[in-house]
């Protein structure tokens, strides 16, 4: 988990009111933090988004471009996530290559698009074989507050539902809309002395053992999951995070994702 | 191969398997001389090795804790184990696959018995045919276990995934690339989770029952693993009476 220092004082203090059911910002265990969604931010961008999650600030830019396809599938499109923690957004990230931490986010990011379906791949194809499009999701966080998981999550689909094919540009007919079939929502619980809670801030993730995130599509069914940190966890334990994140992804995606 | 029409047929997958088999495995542990501890697995086509060393020095200094030992995870996969040749050396995937292995298994290993030193898992992928990382993770605690480092208990891992809309233990190479979800799982014999991820798509019911027929799967192998084991060390118990 994060390289965050924390007071033994602060941890303590965390203890204690989650002992008492609360939380440092007072909200409930699973409540989440207000969330904001700008799109269309960045006008160069095929798709863009801002998302603000409590202090957490992520924008995300969508860019097309036509491309070869991979071998072993000639007819799809391609998705390459991509996520750096910059050390603008924290005093302990540090400039240089994506480490594990950032290389994890953007590959689970990219699973909820890809795992999903969200994309229709097969509708990003040019000409089979030679020429598709490639959309780079590119994750880039401004201000860690804790839960960058859940903000690029949010911020990757809410830059797709904007984005537009410019196929004006590159000579091949007209823009048209990006082929999305669905909204995948992930959602990150924590783990904390044995109670569970959703979209920890910075501190409660930097205290916390183990974090899942579970992202869920628009039938309730589950798309992708990740478990992150040391702490193991019960099957009682996974099970009530998989009911609560499932509800509270459709929750979120009724509220700020609507098609 | 191209999609095959069905991969599974009246119970029956197309490598003869029933839904809840786990692939052939072999376990051979202390097969190198260097290194502190050791374990060969093999899982179906999966061929991978596992080497422990330490504890002993952090090299960079700087990377280590002063309450406990770090452990470090390094999954290499060699470029003839797969079917188009890999680039050698770390790519972004062998990094995740890295972390969360480690992840898997530094519950059950007593670090705060040494700071200051690290502890240095490598697996090497020989050859990969789907659950390269679940045959990791089984033959890196065994190998650990073979290192004399005291742990909790073993960690065994599998995967469950679903095929034709049928849920099946411990996936196969093209069951992997044409079923609908894959989760790797690894667990301790006490049933405490320490690896889950899952990708593709599963209902709230099928994940449920996904998750007990990993842990029947984890079970069978934590079975083995500890005959493994046993079979090695108390051969050399048996032969120090007779000197």
């Amino acid at each position: 988990m994060s390289n965050e220092v924390i007071s033994e004082l602060r941890k303590d203090y965390i203890y204690n009111l989650m002992i008492k059911g609360e939380r440092e910002d007072g909200r409930a265990f699973n409540q989440y933090r207000e969330i904001t969604i700008d799109t269309n931010v960045i006008d160069k961008a095929e798709g863009s988004a801002r998302v603000k999650l409590g202090d957490t600030h992520v924008v995300v830019g969508v860019k097309i471009q036509p491309g070869t396809p991979f071998p072993d599938t000639p007819d799809q499109g391609v998705i390459i996530t991509n996520l750096e923690l910059i050390p603008l957004a924290s005093p302990v990230f540090e400039a240089g290559p994506p480490r594990e931490d950032a290389i994890e986010l953007a590959r689970v990011t990219d699973r909820g698009v890809r795992e999903s379906g969200a994309l229709d791949l097969s509708k990003l194809c040019i000409t089979p074989g030679e020429k598709v499009w490639m959309v780079f999701i590119d994750v880039h966080v401004l201000d860690d507050g804790g839960n960058i998981m859940d903000a690029s999550a949010l911020g990757a689909i809410a830059a797709l539902m904007t984005a537009k094919l410019p196929a004006s540009r590159f000579g091949l007919g007209d823009d048209s809309v990006v082929p999305l079939r669905d909204v995948p929502v992930s959602v990150t619980a924590v783990e904390i002395g044995g109670s569970i809670m959703l979209d920890p801030s910075m501190d409660e993730e930097s205290i916390a053992g183990t974090k899942l995130t579970v992202t869920s599509n628009q039938a309730g069914e589950l798309s992708a999951m990740q478990k992150s940190g040391v702490h193991p966890l019960t099957t009682e334990q996974i099970n009530y995070i998989v009911d609560i994140a499932i509800e509270k992804a459709k929750e979120i995606r009724e509220k700020f994702l609507v098609i | 191969m191209s999609k095959p029409e069905k991969l599974i047929a009246d119970g029956v997958r197309l490598d003869g398997r029933k839904p809840d088999e786990l692939r052939p495995i072999k376990i051979k542990v202390g097969v190198l001389n260097r290194a502190d501890g050791s374990c060969y697995f093999e899982f179906g086509g999966n061929k991978v090795i596992a080497a422990v060393y330490g504890p002993r020095e952090v090299h960079p200094r700087h990377m280590q804790k002063s309450t406990s030992a770090v452990v470090r995870y390094r999954y290499n996969m060699a470029s003839f184990s797969v079917e188009e040749r890999k680039r050698p050396g770390p790519d972004r995937r062998s990094i995740e696959v890295s972390k969360v292995s480690r992840e898997a298994l530094e519950p059950v290993i007593f670090q705060e018995y040494f700071p200051r030193s690290a502890i240095d898992i490598f697996v090497e992928i020989l050859q990969a045919d789907a659950g390269t990382r679940t045959a990791g993770i089984n033959a890196a605690s065994i190998a650990l276990a073979d290192a004399g480092i005291p742990m909790k208990s073993l960690v065994s891992s599998c995967a469950v995934g679903k095929i034709d809309d049928t849920l099946v233990l411990d996936l196969n190479k093209d069951e992997d690339n044409y079923g609908q979800a894959d989760m790797p799982i690894a667990m301790t014999p006490e049933g405490n989770i320490t690896l889950l991820q899952m990708d593709g798509h599963l209902s709230r019911d099928e994940f449920r029952e996904a998750l007990e027929m990993a842990k029947k799967g984890c079970t069978a192998i934590y079975e083995m693993q500890k005959s493994a084991l046993m079979e090695k060390y108390s051969s050399q118990i048996e032969g120090d009476n007779n000197e």
